[in-house]
């Protein structure tokens, strides 16, 4: 029972207390590269839960088998950021071959998802906090949940203001950015949880 | 001015395709660690030895590199450089090492580095590519400089650590939580829009978008802003 109680807490704060985009500034680039409408939003965020949850699950055995052992570990940024190009490569073909309904759906988004920093940021923050291999995976889908749930609901504030007026200077970039600040306050209510 | 000259190229990274405001590339380190301008200072130039280094050799192995691998090849050149920073920085400044933690081996996903490693370096020779890399670096480190300036002036009454506000001066701690990263580059880009906006608009075309590795980053970076004076094969 304890190891679940833990295994939630880490959940929880991965996904909303700890908000990987709002708090930590990690995935960025698709936050507001990708927001404008929520089913791409949606996508995108199915795309990323897919591969951070693999991706922790890959890296942490390759930490676990390969750089400990050897006593490599200081290579690790190199070996993970190689195993997450691979790892997105290997899912966009499998899913092409196997899966091509679902490949619709989010092939477009893989590629992407190589330098979405929140992929390397999971990898390394379950070494860096000492996860093992259950919690790094449940730390990686949380941490993707949160990306989700945040980049959803700024491609539904995003398509209700589409049509608002805003001053000149502040339209486009400025506007989004504001918007993200007011979440990120939002996101602080939710620090009393834990 | 010259195209492709050492000056042309430290201009063109510092001013005219500044990486932050303009280019609107590598977010993530611009907001998450511009706490403190020493923090937007170590970052920039951390990633200005990367940028560098990187272009230097992308730019050395670009005929070598086959086409169809180059970016796993440009990813592994730049990870290199990154882990070796790393280090040099855990064991020399191992304060800075600590304050900016997490976000050093992201350098290697910040899409500066692959971006100018794709726009520029692979088309163009070392000289020309070294200082391209020191002109957007510096442009990084300025732009996220004033930034983690103005966060720390607001939310802590300090810059560089030194007090500059008066001691009766309540800060505004939010501008040094997450929230007020997003604001104070809202406004830094409002007013980079309305200064744009009295010069007449340069006749250049969008050369490119960055295809690949930076496609996620290119909101702005493709819808018209990315201008570059190199050709592109394809």
């Amino acid at each position: 029972m304890e190891g679940l109680g833990n295994l939630l807490i880490i959940a929880v704060s991965a996904a909303v207390v700890n908000n990987v985009v709002l708090s930590q500034f990690l995935g960025l680039c698709p936050f507001f590269g990708v927001s404008k409408k929520i089913e791409t939003a949606a996508g995108m965020g199915g795309a990323v839960i897919f591969v951070i949850t693999l991706a922790s699950f890959v890296t942490g055995l390759v930490y676990k088998f390969i750089l400990v052992p050897l006593d490599m570990s200081y290579m690790q940024t190199i070996v993970f950021i190689l195993v997450i190009a691979a790892l997105v490569q290997f899912v966009e073909m499998f899913l092409k071959k196997s899966m091509p309904s679902l490949y619709q759906s989010l092939g477009v988004y893989l590629p992407l998802i190589t330098t979405n920093c929140a992929v390397l940021g999971v990898a390394l923050n379950n070494v860096q906090y000492g996860y093992n291999l259950l919690e790094g995976v449940v730390y990686g889908f949380a941490t993707a949940t949160g990306f989700t749930i945040s980049i959803i609901l700024m491609a539904g504030l995003r398509e209700k203001m589409e049509y608002n007026d805003i001053p000149k200077y502040f339209r486009g970039f400025p506007h989004v950015l504001l918007t993200a600040g007011l979440m990120a306050i939002a996101f602080f209510g939710f620090s009393g949880i834990i | 001015m010259k195209a492709n000259t050492p000056a042309e190229r430290l201009f063109n990274g510092i001013i005219k395709e500044n990486p932050t405001f303009v280019l609107v590339l590598g977010m993530c380190p611009t907001l998450a660690v511009t706490t403190a301008a020493i923090n937007g200072i170590g970052m920039g130039l951390t990633t200005t030895v990367v940028l560098a280094m990187s272009n230097l050799f992308i730019s050395l192995l670009r005929k070598i590199i086959p086409d169809k691998v180059r970016m796993p090849a440009y990813i592994v050149v730049v990870a290199s450089f990154v882990t070796i920073v790393q280090l040099l920085l855990q064991g020399f400044i191992p304060s800075l090492y600590d304050s900016l933690g997490l976000y050093i081996p992201l350098i290697v996903v910040n899409c500066i580095i692959l971006g100018r490693a794709e726009a520029y370096a692979s088309q163009n020779g070392p000289v020309a590519s070294i200082f391209d890399g020191i002109g957007m670096g510096l442009g990084f480190t300025m732009s996220i400089t004033i930034l983690a300036a103005f966060r720390e002036l607001i939310g802590a009454g300090t810059v560089f650590g030194f007090q500059i506000m008066p001691a009766a001066y309540e800060p505004a701690t939010i501008f040094i939580l997450a929230p007020g990263a997003f604001f104070v580059l809202a406004f830094l880009a409002a007013v980079r829009a309305k200064i744009m906006e009295k010069k007449p608009k340069e006749e250049q075309k969008p050369v490119h978008c960055m295809e690949g590795g930076c496609a996620s980053c290119s909101n702005e970076a493709c819808s018209g802003k990315f201008y570059d004076n190199t050709v592109v094969k394809k």
